[in-house]
């Protein structure tokens, strides 16, 4: 299988603070990577740097053989092969549903019209949105606002997607409709680095788990091995963490 | 209250009126020509432009209408620029009002939060597209408030036009109460006439900002 992600050694620091200590990680197509750790360790600077929100001080960020975050120069067009959801869905609020998902692909991409329209509207099947294209995002629940806002990335036909805590601002009776889209996207076959708090989601969807502390990737395995049988102390504690 | 009184000077108030309204829109739509550029300016920190924008702004917000007319209609002419009382009355709105509304519209723009940027850098909209697309129409509806409070303010500055022998509404009252000491009559109409100015613009701005409000948060 070939590889989408590279990250080699990536340091990222805030002045003195260092956040993101050599860390490498390789993602190959349709696998799912989820990223757990405690609050703090980096994992949301870490997706931020995939794709370029952050400058990074050292190493680089490579999607689909092209270099997207080096050291010196600025992020570039292949940024459009990463698509991100963040925590707080940041739809755009002047906007309706339907032009919230065309506007990109219509506007950046150049694409047609009516093929953005109509795909749009396949997508929004998917999730259950089909009769809400005119809503605007305040008129939606945030679980409805969240399936939109993967919609919204899914339409650029990313390579990877990157996931930030999606449903960590969610209301707990709206969480699950966020995550069976998930699930339903890592069974086609889509790429993913998920960031998440859900330990039970975490088993369900991913190919490998990985363990972030302090800037650094402490623990990765397989699902099984990773929950059933933490190698390193710093794992089991958090783990713990999760059980009453 | 004598209503002969009132009949014989409502050609006058009328007229005074129209001039009124006529060099004080003209000044707002100066002051939008340019607090709109210079708001901008200080949004995107273009250097030296936006440093010079604001001791402009500063300068404009922190010192009085009369003042600045002062200077306009007395000083120009110094330089050898003369202007008429009515271009002298507009474009000193015009200034002043522009540096309200750049205020007004930087804050607009400033208020849009920065997730809204990085959403749309996630889509790889270009600076361009991010600025027309996404924080423009954001930051013109949050600023509607403060620009229909700088419209309602810089309407009722007009009043001060009157000290530059500009034959406003405030202008003809004196001149009417000075020359026939109708006293009640005409400040009764001058009031009306203020009111007749400014009530519309109030109602029309409250059902703007309504929409404004709506279109961004909900009810
Ligand atoms: N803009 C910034 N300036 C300075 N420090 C920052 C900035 N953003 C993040 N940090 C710091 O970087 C570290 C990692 O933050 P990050 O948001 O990546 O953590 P996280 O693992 O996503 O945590 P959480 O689970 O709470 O979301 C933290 O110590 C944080 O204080
Ligand atoms: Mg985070």
């Amino acid at each position: 299988m070939s590889e989408v992600l590279k990250i080699d050694s990536l340091v990222k620091r805030y002045d003195d603070l260092s956040v993101l200590e050599k860390i490498d990680l390789t993602v190959k197509k349709g696998e799912v990577i989820v990223i757990v750790g405690p609050s703090g360790c980096g994992k949301s600077t870490l997706l931020r740097c995939i794709n370029g929100l952050e400058s990074i001080q050292d190493g680089k960020v490579v999607v689909d053989d092209e270099v997207v975050n080096p050291v010196q120069k600025k992020a570039s067009k292949s940024r459009e092969k990463i698509g991100m959801v963040f925590q707080s869905y940041d739809l755009f609020p002047h906007k309706n549903l339907l032009q919230n998902i065309t506007l990109a692909p219509i506007k950046v991409q150049k694409r047609k019209k009516e093929e953005v329209k109509e795909e749009a509207i396949e997508l929004l099947k998917r999730v259950g949105l089909e009769n809400r294209t005119d809503s605007y995002p305040r008129q939606l629940s945030g679980g409805q606002k969240q399936r939109a806002a993967i919609v919204r990335a899914l339409i650029m036909h990313p390579e990877i997607l990157l996931l930030d805590e999606i449903t960590a601002a969610l209301d707990p009776e709206m969480v699950r409709e966020v995550l069976d889209v998930v699930l339903n996207l890592a069974k086609e076959g889509h790429t993913m680095v998920i960031v998440t708090h859900e330990m039970a989601f975490a088993k369900a969807v991913a190919d490998r788990v990985i363990f972030m502390d302090g800037g650094k990737i402490v623990e990765e395995g397989s699902p099984e091995e990773f929950f059933e049988n933490p190698r390193t102390e710093r794992l089991k504690r958090f783990l713990e963490t999760f059980t009453y | 209250m004598d209503f002969n009184v009132i009949r014989e000077y409502l050609p006058i108030y009328w007229e005074a009126f129209f001039l009124t309204i006529k060099i004080g829109w003209i000044g707002i739509l100066i002051s939008f020509g340019i607090g709109i550029p210079a708001s901008f300016s200080m949004f995107f920190k273009i250097p030296v432009i936006s440093q010079i924008v604001k001791a402009y702004v500063e300068l404009f917000r922190n010192t009085p209408l009369l003042v600045q007319l002062f200077f306009i209609y007395f000083g120009l002419p110094k330089l050898g620029i003369t202007i008429s009382a009515q271009t002298c009355g507009a474009l000193g709105l015009g200034l002043l009002g522009g540096a309200y509304m750049a205020e007004a519209f930087r804050s607009g723009l400033e208020a849009v939060p920065k997730t809204q940027s990085e959403a749309a850098f996630a889509l790889n909209m270009s600076k361009g597209q991010l600025f027309r697309l996404i924080i423009l129409p954001q930051a013109l509806s949050s600023s509607v408030p403060a620009v229909v409070a700088n419209v309602i303010f810089l309407l009722k500055e007009t009043s001060v036009f009157s000290a530059i022998s500009l034959m406003d509404l405030m202008f003809t009252a004196k001149d009417l109460i000075g020359l026939y000491y109708n006293t009640t009559e005409c400040l009764t109409m001058l009031v009306l006439f203020y009111v007749i100015m400014l009530l519309p613009v109030s109602v029309l701005g409250n059902i703007v900002e309504k929409k404004a409000r709506f279109s961004m948060f909900g009810e």
